[in-house]
This record gives C-alpha cells, sequence and structure tokens, in this order.
C-alpha cells in the first residue's frame, strides 16, 4: 500500500470525489428543509426544492404582473451589462496605466503614488458620492466596479510588465525597437495572458460592488431581486437566484481560463 | 569599420572598485574570448560595451567615439538565457529585426515584404540547424536549441559587434562543442567583432583569434574590493603553450577563492 501523499485518484474517481461534497450539501439541506416542514408547512426558511422550481418556473417563463417582463432574464441581462461594461472599462484602463507604469519610469514617478493613494480608499465609502455623482441610473453602479478594482489591476500589472526580464528588454533594443515598439511587440503581448488572470482575480470583487450598488439603488438586476424579495422572506427566490449569480460568475471565470489556454499557449504550458 | 578601444578604462560602484585601468584596442573582426574568476567583472565590461552601464572613469571608444550609452543595433548580444521571446515562434524570433525595421510604428510587416523576411529567416534557421522548428515555441526547445536561435536572432540583423555572456554555459559539453562550431562559422562569415566570456578556460584557448584574462593582479584578502581586476594575459590565440594554461588557471582559482 503506498503512502497516502502519493495516491491519485483516477479519472472516475476524481469526478465522484469532487461531486460528493455536492450531494451531501444537497442531502442535508433535503432533510433539514423535511424535518422544518413537517414542522410547519408553512416554514420559509428553507424551501422544498419543489417549491424553488416553482418559483424559478415563475421568474423565468411568466412575464411579471407589474412591468411584462420575464424577471429573471432582465434581471440576469441588467446585472451583466453592468458587470461588462464596469470590468470591460478596468481592464482596458487596468492594460494601459499598467503597461504605462511599468514600462516608462517618468510616468511611474508621477502616477504611482496617487495610484497607490486611491487604492486605500475603501470603494464602498464613497458609494453615497458616486450616487450624488452619476445619479441613480447605470453610471453610478459602473463607476463602484470601476473604482473596485481598476486599482488592483493596474497595480498587478505594473508589477507584471516589470518583472519581464531586463534582458528581453535588452534584446528588443539590439534588434532595433524603439520605446513604442518594445511596448507594441514585447509588453503588450506577454502581459495580455497576465491581464486576464488579474480579471479573474477582481471577478469576486466586482460582483460584489455590483451587488451592493443594486441593493441600494436600482430597478432590476439579480442583487436588486435578491434584497427586494428579502422582504417577504421569499427564501424560495433568493435561494436559487444565489445558485444562478454563483453559476455565471464560475462559467465566466470558465471560458476566461479556456480562452487564454488557447490564445496563450507559451504562457500556460511554460508554467507547467 | 568598427574598432573598439579601452582608454585607462575603471569601473567603480561606490567603494568598490570592480575593474580598473583597461588598456587595449581591438580592430574589427578580432573574436575576443574573456575568462576570469567569477565576480571578477566580465559581465561589467559586456553590459559597458553594450552600453547599459558606463565607464566611472577613462573611455570607452567605438571608432574613435564614445560608444552609444544605451542598447542599439550596432551590438547584439546573446546571454546565458532569457535572450529569446517566449511569446514567439522560432520562426517569429527570427522575423523579429526585420519586421520592427518594416515599419516604426507598428512593428509588423505586410505582403510581399513579410514573405521577405519570412524566407529570410527560414534560410537563417536552417543555417543554425533549426529548419525542423519553425513553428516551435521556445519553451518547446531544448537549452540548446535556445540559444541557436538566440544567435540566428541576433546575426540576422547583422549587428557590427557581437556580446555573448557565457552563452552556453548551461549546456552539455557535447552541445557546447557544436555550438563553438556554429559560433566561429558565423563569425567567419558574417565578419563580426565578438567578444564572449566564457568560464572554461579551455574554450578561450582554441576559440577566437585572442584571449584575454580578467584577473585581480593586487588583491587585499581583508578587502577584495579595494581594487579592481585588469586584463592580466592578452594572448594571440594558437600561440599559447600547457605551461601557460595551467598558470593562468593557478592564478585564476586564487582570485576565485579571494571572491567567492
Ligand atoms: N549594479 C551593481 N551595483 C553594485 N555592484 C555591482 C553591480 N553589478 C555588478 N556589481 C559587482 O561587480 C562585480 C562584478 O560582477 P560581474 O561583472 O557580474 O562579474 P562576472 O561577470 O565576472 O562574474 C561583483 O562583485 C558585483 O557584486
Ligand atoms: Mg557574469
Amino acid at each position: 500500500m503506498k503512502k497516502l501523499i502519493n495516491r491519485q485518484p483516477g479519472t472516475v474517481g476524481r469526478w465522484a470525489y469532487g461531486l460528493l461534497p455536492f450531494v451531501l450539501i444537497a442531502i442535508v439541506y433535503t432533510m433539514a428543509s423535511g424535518a422544518r416542514l413537517a414542522d410547519n408547512p408553512n416554514d420559509k426558511l428553507l424551501p422544498a426544492a419543489a417549491t424553488m422550481v416553482d418559483s424559478m418556473t415563475r421568474m423565468a417563463f411568466e412575464p411579471s404582473r407589474r412591468t411584462g417582463d420575464l424577471l429573471l432574464w432582465a434581471d440576469t441581462l441588467a446585472s451583466l451589462e453592468r458587470l461588462g461594461i464596469g470590468v470591460g472599462l478596468a481592464a482596458l484602463t487596468g492594460l494601459i496605466v499598467g503597461i504605462a507604469n511599468g514600462t516608462i519610469p517618468l510616468v511611474r514617478a508621477g502616477l504611482s503614488p496617487v495610484i497607490t493613494g486611491i487604492s486605500l480608499v475603501p470603494p464602498m465609502a464613497i458609494l453615497p458620492i458616486l450616487f450624488i455623482a452619476f445619479g441613480l441610473e447605470q453610471l453610478a453602479k459602473i463607476m463602484l466596479i470601476f473604482i473596485g478594482i481598476t486599482p488592483f489591476l493596474i497595480r498587478d500589472l505594473q508589477q507584471r510588465t516589470m518583472e519581464i526580464p531586463e534582458e528581453q528588454i535588452i534584446k528588443m533594443q539590439t534588434l532595433g525597437a524603439n520605446t513604442w515598439q518594445i511596448i507594441l511587440r514585447l509588453v503588450l503581448p506577454q502581459i495580455m495572458p497576465r491581464l486576464i488572470s488579474a480579471v479573474r482575480l477582481s471577478l469576486g470583487s466586482a460582483w460584489l460592488f455590483l451587488i451592493a450598488a443594486e441593493a441600494i439603488a436600482a430597478t432590476e438586476g439579480l442583487g436588486y431581486r435578491i434584497f427586494l424579495v428579502r422582504r417577504y422572506l421569499s427564501m424560495d427566490v433568493i435561494l436559487p437566484y444565489v445558485l444562478w449569480i454563483t453559476l455565471l460568475a464560475f462559467l465566466i471565470d470558465f471560458a476566461l481560463n479556456r480562452y487564454s489556454r488557447w490564445r496563450y499557449p507559451w504562457f500556460h504550458d511554460r508554467n507547467q | 569599420m568598427a574598432t573598439i578601444e579601452l582608454k585607462n578604462l575603471w569601473k567603480e560602484y561606490g567603494q568598490e572598485v570592480v575593474l580598473e585601468r583597461l588598456n587595449a584596442r581591438v580592430e574589427a573582426g578580432e573574436f575576443v574570448t574573456i575568462v576570469g574568476a567569477s565576480g571578477c567583472g566580465k559581465t561589467t565590461f559586456l553590459k559597458m560595451l553594450l552600453g547599459t552601464e558606463s565607464p566611472s572613469r577613462g573611455e570607452l571608444l567605438l571608432d574613435g567615439k564614445p560608444i552609444p550609452a544605451e542598447p542599439d543595433e550596432t551590438r547584439g548580444i546573446v546571454f546565458q538565457r532569457y535572450s529569446v521571446l517566449p511569446h514567439l515562434t522560432a520562426e517569429r524570433n527570427v522575423m523579429l529585426a526585420g519586421e520592427l525595421a518594416a515599419n516604426r510604428f507598428l512593428g509588423h510587416a505586410f505582403g510581399e515584404q513579410r514573405r521577405v523576411l519570412k524566407e529570410a529567416a527560414r534560410a537563417m534557421l536552417e543555417d543554425v540547424g533549426l529548419g525542423h522548428a519553425l513553428d516551435k515555441y521556445p519553451h518547446e526547445l531544448s537549452g540548446g536549441m535556445q540559444q541557436r536561435l538566440a544567435l540566428a536572432q541576433a546575426l540576422i540583423k547583422k549587428p557590427r559587434i557581437l556580446l555573448l555572456d557565457e552563452p552556453f554555459g548551461a549546456l552539455d559539453p557535447g552541445i557546447r562543442k557544436d555550438m563553438h562550431a556554429l559560433v566561429l562559422k558565423l563569425w567567419k562569415e558574417q565578419q563580426l567583432t565578438v567578444f564572449m566570456i566564457t568560464h572554461d578556460l579551455d574554450e578561450g584557448f582554441y576559440l577566437g583569434t585572442r584571449l584575454w584574462v580578467f584577473d585581480k593582479d593586487r588583491l587585499d584578502l581583508q578587502a577584495p574590493g579595494a581594487y579592481g581586476a585588469r586584463i592580466t594575459y592578452d594572448l594571440p590565440v594558437g600561440k599559447d603553450d600547457r605551461g601557460t594554461l595551467d598558470d593562468i588557471a593557478s592564478r585564476v582559482d586564487t582570485t576565485a577563492r579571494a571572491l567567492g
């Protein structure tokens, strides 16, 4: 018998071990929910699976009586739009400023201190300012995501840029490259896969800022819905919504990872 | 033609003297091999030739003028590692110099121009024995192949001076022999001026035209940084004998122990 640290699960075993905790959670939930409902059929805290499926079918396929929308899809679209624009703008800014800071000492000297300063401001603390400045509509929520994750992206990409071996920068110069060409042909392509991993890391915070902003002021969105139905203790909506958000977050992360591996094989294979 | 002159050249970092009173003249087309104890300033000297370090006293002249204080296309270089760009395939690594010259803004070439560059890159890769690895990324190549690629990449730019800092130090002895033959071939074909650092003394004795030994001829064991290294031997290659080699080896060893 091999030592425990040297024993590897096979393919089937890997899936089975991976799924086991999920199955256990589902079983424990079903038992707990069943016990509470047996006590009090009107209990709202742990709704039965069938109730949740009912509620979600209503949210997804029956137009709302008030607005006529299919609420689940309207909420999803609204949230993803905010998240996409916010994260997209942050990524673009992080890329440009991070590379400029990392490659050009004169820019770094001017910008680095102020970015460090801004990154220390808790974004949630300035949410009221954003609502006052940008109104209660889209812009304030996008700005919160943007302000929340851009400093991290800039600092991370600046660091990655500065980690490019000096040898390669010298090499480019001996091949006749000017500063702009060094950025375009050496720094940018090497930073792109690192931008993707930085964005993946910052998506958790982005969701946090999105849901917080939607909870406070919105008329649609996944975060708005959860906080709205909380008033009626509608766990049958809240729990599936949380699962849905988790699934969306997983899919986005998965897609970014796959894209990066396909587009930048030299980056991922080298790190193995 | 490229003539390099060292006139009372010094390099100091604060209190530490790394190199002192270097005087020499190197004509175009010479192949200078540099040996010396590790830490005695060989790389520092190469960096001065490259332009990333500047002399603290004296002059380093290229064709009578101070050598440019930043790297440019007159001086090609191959480092021990990290010389090629990991995000480009072998072929794209070799095409790079041409692409950069083709379009100063984009650094890319298109159409006919691109086809010509591709052709030239393939011929060059064929020449260094990498004709079968055009589409491979550097991480897919062995150490020896990466250094061949680095040579091809540097030489397609036709630099007048080629700087090599222990380029084969990490390779197996057998592969090292092949690489020497390759470097000598390219040196003759392109009429380069070569400066090559090696930590293998034997290597310096049959490679190129001239052997320099960097060593501290004054050595204060309490303060190894008090005096810098100088060129203690400047020998034409081929006219040496075993006795000189052993003599140099033992002196370099003494310095190495003091520095290490
Ligand atoms: N940027 C630097 N600042 C201070 N000291 C340095 C610097 N670069 C090199 N040195 C010192 O110069 C000496 C020679 O280094 P180097 O030229 O790398 O030696 P070699 O290549 O012969 O092994 C070493 O003692 C090293 O500590
Ligand atoms: Mg060295």
